[in-house]
């Protein structure tokens, strides 16, 4: 076993983990304040990768220089997958706010079967191309050969991401409101937070966290597909159960431990086996600690 | 003035979704050619749509709102209590009956062939309902159970020559079998967790049917599956597609029964009870574990026969067929058809296989229709077409 491909693979299974960590925030946070498992999440993700590439193209073709261009693809990304996030919650999920949990689950996976049917009809059903946005930058090139620039850029926008996100739930007003109404919505709103309000912002942040992961993956991989949103979406979702869904750092581990040993399986062992093996992992961890590994247990009440 | 203010709320939206879909339906990108197709028209389209959508929307909510308020009571639908007589059932169920035994007379091969497809998913639908209808818990792999079935009479054929009436018990039986060992540690789990993890343990088996050459062939498949004989007798394409045809309606009745015996008995009100309460439930003596044990383990029986069915129909199976969406597909039937009741369910999978049939055309917008009313159906009828009435009993002084 040589050492290098050992880091490799290492890094590699970071920013694997960086990006599902992007995604399985998203999950959390919702499955947090409304214990629903937002399903069209995934679909959130590959509508901002879309976004991101229309744009790009098109200011491009219009002649912006490439930094004009990753700043505005971005922005797009991030605009249009809120926007996304927040319409879905006001169609498919307020109406449903009192009814069984099933049902909004069930509701969930329809608006994910029509996001990506509205893609596929809207679009094409072919994988684009995806220009590299991020160029490969010249002081970085001694330590290429271990982790490459769009790799360091993904790392370093998800440790962004997290800090500017920890500051917001910790100790910002909004932020207390979200962390009020995740545990109780009646006394929340009774003392005077507006309840519809902050999960229309939950969902708004959850999916401009999605956005830039999808813009992010997009880029690294250069290809997207109205599917793409789908299996990411289920493995961010292993990874927010792996760490305890509802916990914010449990989803990061979660994340990053799906990343790695995905990674390492796929480096020494198989490539066949890969999604097989995360769902191996969310199957043994929902058996043996159903709460995941960051997760409170919850007590059920008569 | 509310005419005023819901022109406004209407505008509104329509403003709102023309900008929420400009860059995907109104740009469209080519990358090879590097040209942009602009379409304006789509834009159009959405801003009218919206503007009327909305308002449909808004007037519809307001009235399920009122609705709600008014009839608390479970009072069975106008189908029902006309069917719910003696005098109107029989002579129903007799038309149905001489209908079912002439159709494929009546019609052509090609008729009787999505007919056949239909039943395979009535019944795929009555055995989901016994899981996600009745014991109420969410099933998004069940296609597994079905691909279970399906491969499991088609490697007993190829390998040990096993016919069809051998294979049909014994791919359930596997089937059940697969149902008892993923039940066995993932029942305990909650509602949703178990949705996921049914649909994790769904795509493992179709990963490990596409990826294990030296089993299952791989993504190439098997083929030359025998269709069922008649005791031998040699029968032309035809006679087999119409005899598969009558096999399947007796087996289609047979579900209808045991699920409607099942419903009424200590099992099938144990699940209904399991469904509403768990832990009053088990308050009551009622093994939670091994109750939904068994639903799990007879609703993917009912998968596998299913599955080997559709393997004796289509003659050749591969990994494709098993995707998630045929899990998805199979739920919407027991959503739309109405969760807990036969007759609902067997509606739903007819109009969701039927019609999509025989409006060819329509065919792109299938998946997309189907995730419409998915959510349309949660929100404005989540009890589904024919909603189940449960036995209510009132308390007398």
């Amino acid at each position: 076993m040589d050492f290098d491909y050992f880091t490799q693979l290492f890094f590699g299974g970071l920013t694997r983990g960086s990006i599902y960590a992007l995604i399985a925030l998203g999950y959390t946070m919702v499955y947090g304040i409304i214990q629903l498992i937002n399903f069209a999440h995934g679909e959130i993700y590959m509508i901002g990768a879309f976004t991101g590439l229309i744009v790009s193209s098109v200011l491009t073709m219009m002649g912006m220089p490439t930094l004009g261009v990753i700043f505005m693809a971005a922005m797009a990304a991030v605009i249009y997958s809120s926007a996304y996030g927040y319409t879905m919650e006001k169609i498919a999920y307020k109406p449903l706010r009192n009814a069984p949990r099933l049902s909004a689950l069930i509701s969930a996976i329809g608006m994910s079967l029509f996001l990506q049917n509205y893609v596929l009809l809207a679009q094409t059903s072919d994988f684009l191309p995806f220009p590299s946005l991020i160029p490969d930058f010249e002081f970085w090139e001694p330590y290429a050969h271990v982790i490459t620039s769009p790799e360091l850029v993904i790392l370093i926008t998800t440790f962004v991401v997290m800090v500017l996100l920890t500051v917001l739930i910790k100790f910002t007003k909004i932020g207390k409101a979200m962390r009020a109404t995740s545990q109780d919505q009646v006394m929340a709103a009774l003392l005077g937070i507006n309840v519809d309000r902050i999960i229309s912002i939950t969902f708004v942040v959850g999916s401009a966290t999605a956005a830039i992961g999808g813009i992010l993956i997009a880029s690294h991989i250069g290809q997207i597909n109205f599917y793409m949103g789908f299996i990411a979406g289920i493995k961010a979702f292993v990874a927010a159960v792996l760490g305890g869904i509802g916990s914010i750092p449990g989803a990061v581990l979660g994340s990053f431990i799906l990343g790695w040993t995905e990674s390492f399986f796929t480096g020494y062992i198989s490539s066949d086996y890969e999604d097989v093996f995360a769902f191996i992992i969310l199957v043994v961890i929902l058996i043996f600690r159903p709460s995941g590994l960051l997760g409170k247990s919850e007590t059920q009440k008569v | 003035m509310i005419v005023n203010t819901e022109i406004k709320k209407s505008f509104l939206a329509s403003a709102w979704f023309m900008f929420l879909t400009f860059p995907i339906m109104v740009i469209k990108v080519n990358t090879v050619s590097d040209t942009i197709e602009w379409r304006w028209m789509n834009m159009v389209g959405v801003g009218v749509g919206a503007f009327f959508l909305s308002m449909l929307w808004r007037y519809l909510l307001v009235k399920k709102e009122m609705g709600g308020k008014k009839e608390k009571t479970d009072k069975p639908s106008l189908l029902q209590t006309v069917l719910g007589q003696r005098r109107f059932a029989i002579p129903a169920l007799v038309i149905l009956g001489i209908f079912t035994l002439v159709f494929p007379h009546l019609f052509s091969m090609y008729q009787t062939n999505i007919m056949i497809s239909a039943l395979i998913y009535v019944m795929l639908g009555l055995g989901l309902n016994i899981v996600v209808g009745l014991a109420g818990l969410l099933d998004l792999g069940y296609v597994a159970f079905f691909a279970v079935g399906a491969y499991s009479y088609a490697l007993l054929n190829l390998h040990f020559g096993m016919t069809f009436w051998v294979g049909l018990p014994l791919g359930g039986l596997l089937a059940g079998c697969f149902g008892l060992i993923l039940g066995y540690p993932v029942l305990r789990l909650r509602g949703d967790y178990l949705a996921i993890v049914t649909l994790g343990f769904g795509e493992i088996i179709r990963l490990v049917l596409e990826n294990w050459n030296e089993f299952s062939y791989g993504p190439s498949g098997i083929a030359n599956i025998p269709k069922p004989s008649l005791f031998g007798l040699d029968l032309s394409l035809d006679h087999k597609t119409i005899y598969l045809f009558y096999i399947l309606v007796a087996l289609v009745i047979f579900t209808i029964f045991v699920i409607n015996r099942l419903q009424d008995s200590r099992i099938g009100r144990a699940w209904i009870a399991l469904k509403d309460d768990e832990i009053a439930c088990q308050a009551m003596g009622i093994d939670k574990a091994k109750t939904k044990l068994r639903a799990f383990a007879l609703g993917a029986t009912w998968a596998g026969m299913g599955g080997v069915i559709f393997a004796a129909k289509t003659t050749f199976i591969n990994p494709a067929s098993f995707t998630i969406w045929e899990s998805v597909i199979i739920l919407c039937t027991v959503v739309l058809g109405g969760m807990g009741s036969i007759s609902g369910v067997i509606a739903g999978a007819l109009l969701l296989i039927l019609l999509p049939e025989y409006l060819r055309d329509f065919g792109e917008f299938r998946m997309i229709t189907f995730g419409t009313v998915l959510v349309l159906m949660m929100v404005f009828r989540p009890g589904g077409i024919v909603e189940n009435v449960r036995k209510t009993y009132t308390f007398k002084r």
